[in-house]
């Protein structure tokens, strides 16, 4: 378990770090944390060329409020942000989630940004930018661009970003005073991958159910309120097209299960937490 | 007392194998393992690999078969045993070559560079179906994958059946895992050519027996094998004793590369090819009176020991011989056990060793009989167990077992643990439509295994010829040195028991001075300590034996210097004492001197000694229990020296939504004998606890039907955290083992006994169903909650895949704006292919049909590197084709088959395939959650990417839902 050479760049500004992007492309990957990264290079999935560490840059330690909105740099650690004292009030699905992300020791070294660039299927703060509706801001030496999370996420730890732009940073939304957040999540042990992770919103008009550990993104779709007669059938029908697969944890037709019964429950709580 | 070895570990000062430095010029080796669970080794090339920079040799099967010679196999079969694949790979996981470097780093680079050529051969994992005629053979030598098969009868058990009224019987299967200690394998091995002997430090932890096994796989006497263990270990439980074929392999490495050479274990290596204990397969049957009283069992057991019969094995099978009647008085046994290799690690010593085995098919049918006689199973239990008045009492096969209490023990847990307030929990619950369970179990824990126990494997007649074995030897060394300080040495390797608090405890009371004034010594070293083939750490032998034997050296020693004293003082030697480090006349307390003074004198005044005295210097105690004699002709063997009594019983609560178990209530009773420190008994218990929950409800080392393996990482091999785990009530009930010089028993293993069944005992009961598979996965339990589904008309075909199979379905299609003829053109043109294949650097055309290539293929951050293999076949132009290829890599291999059809209307192609992919090695062993996407990613790739070859335009997404987004970015970039 030790990886393959590779140089190491410890950039101390965003444009040293887009250079060598725009020199090295996918022959780079970006150092943000390393909670996925680091085993991943350690176990020789991973064989950048060029690692490009972003901890030490100021600019992307910077985390904005503007409007109610959550803007996170790149080398904030998830940690900073499940301490802010306000968090619970302003960004209550945040909240919630950042819980369930691996473990207190890796969230003291895991950034939001570099979960978010990794995009794994199974990983709440994915799920939480989309359930909100949140973007992502890339940046090249070229330009920079504001992705929406649904379009940012393309497919099995596949996104949108282009082999020479970074993810510098993203945005939650502001929280709607007259929406309700729940989280919920099914793993085998505290801290694991989600088999099923539900994030839901709800208002008077209507929900919605954002759901992760399922398909090869996170997935939302828009949900009458629970209590409605549409809500089973909606539920069903949003499970079968995730198109969930048997591994040895959890069968497809369990996960099916868990959108229905866990996605009820979820947007449920929403309500509730609207009233 | 507290611990005194724990301020140490606890502050990063433990002395592990990793951290004690090496000679300067040490090399370092890594290992190449197998991605195939069965393949034969066409050829391997080094030539690239040891021209790497730093890499000072490379070994394969083909060096260590010069070097070595087979490790001994404990049955009468035709079996060789190699710690290396020599012709053929039979485990994923399995070394194939070892890369002698200058570091690790330079070592694993150069692992990339051996070219292995493998045929694959069908794999089987099913050790039932392995038994089958038309199974694949894993050693041809054998003719079959039975390795070993005996049958046992003790008393009359045909008769028993026949005339109880009742038949009850269960089929069980004990899953594969492992109590995956912290500190993985670590060797350093040394040979020196100038007296041909290695010197070998390495984490083994016993039984030393396994000495001889090393010493005769390097060909060279016992005494040029110097083998040494560091003096902290990262944890155990059996699963270090597993390291000895890597001692085999380093020490030859060392031998070659001229040089000493060390290995550490990675996770990877330590959780896909260290040690699993067996898997099994079980019927039992009891004959059963009226009244609930077992009066016969029938065993047919299967044992699973994975690819090779390694040492000891299969002595997990034999470890519980004696006591397959487990805690009941039951006269008339039957037994089959079968032994078969299958294409999965090679099993040995875990924690419980046999026992969860056993008790997972015993202590379930005692409630299924319960449940078939609608009886209470307190009732059932209460029935059958040994009553006090019969100890000692002889177990049908043999076991003698030394002291209880059972019955009395057993209403004492269930006052103290609260019983009658848990079955009104329960009632609660259950009024309240909750799914809530009791389990109980009964279990003998054995301690101190006699040596001998695994040659009732053999025949009577067998064991005849090759000699009597049994025994259990254990060693203790009490030295005073000439300012009167006291040393313990033992030779038992602490892995967390607390070796050092207990000895010093033992032996400060003896002689009279505070335990942090004697030191106790653990680590041995071969060429210079006392030591026998029982030596070392297992099958709970620490208290008990160890311990025991360390008093009686005391004592050995507190007497010749109390004649000495008495000499001295003028008094009796029976009337001295030895009190807060003096020794002094017991009527007299003026008539005393300072320990030291007396207990020196051996060293400064030997003239002075009284006539009877030689020394009081250095004493070693051998001790071995008698009982512990070897299996007699009629095979009845006592396995183990002692027998601690467990009862356990819990509630669990299920969620009706997720399946998911939550332990309620835990209550463990055990009488383990005298307790010698309180605080380590709870720490002994707690752990099993622990471990025993993982094994329960998350562990499993899964293989797939093709025996990939799929449990390579701890995010998918799934330890108990201190968040699953609840705390046990723990209560006690002494009976002292009239066997032991302490009266103590084993304590270290009987909760990985006990709790698996119990848990799952509680779930039968809340689930009310009578077959319980481990782990205790929520999606099975699932099963059993959540009614029909169905499938909503016009659905997306799903592409399906095998729970824990790599194997992979799906299907798809791709239309493009281009004739039918146009698109099976570009299909058989290599310059296409060269454009289509993901990741492809070149292809080269082999002939019309078969083509090669160098691809890189992965997603998103992993990548790697391939050879792939690609051929057309089934060619009905311009309408249908077969495409499979192939891939091989560092990371594992892959196949597939596609089959590919063209429909045309209006100039509009469809192309459908449906495809089958099959996926091993590494990133199935570590990537396992993340495969099925990959593969249907590349698989949609390719099509993807011949659409839009084929058209310069993709049009219409169709079919698979993630052709569609995937094609629609295409679209969407263009």
């Amino acid at each position: 378990m030790k990886p393959a050479p590779f140089d190491y760049v410890r950039a101390d500004s965003v444009d040293e770090a887009l250079d060598v992007l725009a020199q090295a492309g996918a022959d780079a990957r970006i150092l943000a944390g390393g909670q996925s990264l680091l085993p991943m290079l350690n176990m020789r999935l991973a064989r950048p060329e060029i690692v490009i560490d972003l901890m030490r840059i100021p600019a992307l330690k910077i985390v904005d409020e503007k409007g109610g909105a959550l803007i996170i740099h790149a080398a904030v650690r998830q940690i900073e942000i499940e301490r802010r004292p306000n968090l619970a009030k302003d960004q209550q699905l945040l909240a919630a989630a950042l819980a369930f992300v691996g473990h207190a020791q890796t969230r003291s070294r895991g950034t939001v940004c570099g979960s978010i660039a990794h995009a794994d299927p199974s990983a709440e703060l994915p799920l939480v930018l989309v359930a909100l509706g949140g973007s992502v801001h890339l940046r090249s030496r070229r330009a920079k661009r504001k992705v929406a999370a649904e379009a940012f996420f393309t497919g099995m730890m596949t996104t949108d970003r282009h082999d020479d732009e970074m993810v510098e940073a993203i945005t939650f939304p502001p929280k709607e005073p007259t929406t309700g957040y729940a989280f919920r999540e099914v793993a085998r042990r505290h801290g694991d991958f989600a088999i099923v992770a539900c994030a839901a919103s709800a208002d008077a008009k209507g929900g919605r159910l954002a759901v992760g550990g399922v398909a090869e993104r996170p997935v939302v779709r828009a949900m009458p309120l629970p209590g409605s007669s549409a809500i089973n059938d909606a539920l069903d029908k949003f499970a079968w097209t995730l198109e969930a697969r048997d591994d040895m944890h959890a069968s497809a037709r369990y996960r099916r299960e868990l959108v229905r019964r866990i996605g009820k429950s979820t947007l449920e709580e929403a309500v509730q937490c609207r009233a | 007392m507290p611990r005194v070895e724990d301020a140490a570990l606890l502050t990063g000062r433990g002395r592990y194998i990793d951290d004690l430095g090496v000679r300067p010029g040490t090399l370092h080796a890594a290992m190449l393992r197998s991605p195939h669970a069965h393949a034969d080794i066409i050829g391997i090339d080094v030539a690239e690999a040891l021209a790497a920079p730093g890499v000072a040799a490379v070994l394969t099967g083909a060096d260590i078969k010069r070097l070595t010679s087979s490790m001994v196999v404990g049955v009468k079969a035709p079996l060789e045993c190699w710690p290396i694949a020599t012709d053929r790979v039979r485990y994923v996981g399995e070394p194939v070559a070892i890369v002698v470097a200058r570091d690790r780093y330079l070592a694993e680079d150069a692992l990339d560079l051996i070219e292995v050529e493998y045929r694959p051969l069908p794999a089987i994992v099913d050790p039932v179906r392995a038994l089958a005629d038309e199974a694949p053979v894993l050693h041809p030598s054998l003719g079959g994958n039975l390795a070993s098969e005996r049958s046992f009868r003790y008393g009359d058990p045909e008769r028993a059946f026949a005339e109880a009224p009742h038949r009850i019987d269960v089929e069980v299967r004990y899953p594969r895992n492992s109590c995956t200690p912290i500190e993985t394998y670590g060797v350093v091995a040394e040979y020196d050519p100038g007296s041909d002997a290695y010197d070998v430090l390495a984490n083994f932890q016993g039984p030393f027996s396994i000495h001889a096994v090393i010493s005769r796989a390097l060909k060279i006497p016992g005494n040029r094998l110097r083998l040494r263990t560091p003096p902290d270990s990262g944890g155990s439980f059996g699963v270090k004793q597993g390291v000895f074929p890597y001692i085999v392999l380093v020490a030859a490495a060392s031998r070659v590369a001229g040089a000493p050479v060390k290995w550490i274990e990675d996770r990877l290596e330590n959780l896909a090819g260290a040690v699993s204990a067996t898997n099994r397969v079980t019927r039992l049957a009891a004959a059963v009176e009226a009244d609930g009283r077992i009066t016969a069992l029938d065993w047919d057991q299967i044992e699973d020991c994975g690819a090779n019969l390694r040492a000891p094995e299969p002595a997990t099978l034999y470890r519980m011989h004696g006591n397959m009647t487990g805690a009941y008085a039951i006269r008339n046994v039957a037994i089959r056990n079968r032994v078969v290799l299958t294409n999965k690690t090679p099993s040995g010593l875990n924690r419980g060793f046999g026992g969860p085995q056993v008790y997972y098919a015993l202590e379930r049918l005692v409630p299924r009989i319960a449940v078939e006689l609608k009886f209470d199973p307190l009732d059932v239990i209460r029935a059958n167990l040994v009553p006090a008045e019969a100890f000692p009492y002889k177990t049908a096969s043999g076991a003698i077992l030394d002291s209880g209490e059972y019955r009395i023990t057993m209403d004492k847990a269930l006052e103290q643990g609260g019983h009658a307030e848990l079955i009104a929990r329960r009632d609660a619950a259950r009024a309240e439509g909750r799914l809530y369970g009791i389990g109980y179990t009964a279990v003998v824990e054995p301690s101190v295994s006699n040596m001998g126990y695994i040659t009732a494997v053999l025949s009577p007649a067998e064991r005849k010829k090759a000699g009597p074995k049994n025994g259990a030897q254990a060693t203790a060394t009490i030295a005073i040195d000439p300012v009167g300080s006291v040393s313990v040495h033992v030779a038992s390797v602490p892995q967390g028991q607390g070796h050092r608090t207990v000895l010093a405890q033992v032996v400060g009371e003896v002689l009279g001075l505070k335990p942090s004034e004697i030191r106790v010594v653990t680590e041995i070293d071969t060429s210079k300590d006392a030591w026998s083939i029982a030596s070392g750490n297992y099958a709970s032998r620490f208290a008990p034996a160890v311990a025991g034997t360390a008093h009686l050296a005391a004592t050995r020693v507190r007497d010749r210097i109390a004649r000495i004293a008495a000499q001295q003082l003028n008094v009796k030697a029976d009337d001295i004492v030895f009190k807060h480090g003096r020794i002094g006349a017991a009527d007299n307390p003026e008539n005393a001197v300072a320990f030291a003074r007396i207990a020196a004198a051996s060293h400064w005044a030997p003239g002075t000694l009284p006539g009877d005295v030689d020394q009081a210097m250095r004493e070693t105690v051998f001790w071995t229990p008698p009982e512990l004699t070897a299996p007699n002709e009629e095979d009845e063997v006592n396995s183990s020296l002692c027998h601690g009594f467990i009862f356990d019983f819990c509630g669990v609560e299920i969620d009706r939504a997720t399946g998911g178990v939550r332990l309620d209530r835990y209550v463990t009773m055990h009488d383990c004998g005298r307790i010698l420190h309180p605080a380590m008994v709870a720490g002994q218990v707690t752990g099993g606890f622990a471990q025993a929950l993982g094994a329960a409800l998350l562990e499993e080392y899964a293989y797939g039907e093709d025996g990939s393996f799929l449990a390579g990482t701890f995010a998918d091999y799934l330890v108990p955290t201190i968040m699953e785990v609840p705390e046990p009530l723990i209560l006690h009930h002494e009976t002292r083992s009239p066997f032991t010089p302490l009266g103590a028993k084993g304590v270290g293993e009987g909760n990985c006994m006990s709790t698996p069944v119990c848990i799952a005992n509680a779930v039968a009961d809340a689930l009310g169903v009578a077959d319980i598979e481990l782990p205790l996965i929520p999606s099975r339990i699932a099963e059993h909650l959540h009614g029909p589904e169905t499938p909503p008309k016009n659905a997306v075909s799903q592409a399906a895949s095998k729970a824990g199979a790599r194997q992979l379905f799906g299907e798809g299609s791709a239309t493009v704006r281009a004739p039918r003829q146009a698109v099976w053109d570009m299909l058989l043109d290599p310059k296409t292919l060269e454009k289509v294949v993901p990741g492809a650097h070149g292809i080269e055309r082999v002939s019309d049909t078969h083509f090669r290539a160098d691809v890189t293929l992965g997603v998103g951050p992993v990548k790697g590197r391939y050879k792939a293999e690609i051929r057309l076949a089934d060619l009905i132009p311009p309408r249908s084709l077969t495409l499979s290829g192939e891939a091989s890599g560092a990371l594992g291999f892959g196949g597939g088959t596609g089959f590919v059809t063209l429909e045309e209307t209006n100039g509009t192609t469809t192309i459908r395939y449906r495809y089958e992919a099959g996926i091993g090695g590494k990133v199935a062993s570590v990537g396992g959650r993340l495969l099925d996407g990959a593969a249907r990613f590349l698989i949609g790739q390719f099509f993807a990417a011949l659409a839009k070859q084929a058209s310069g335009d993709a049009t219409g997404p169709a079919g698979s839902g993630f052709l569609a987004r995937l094609l629609g970015r295409l679209r969407g970039r263009e």
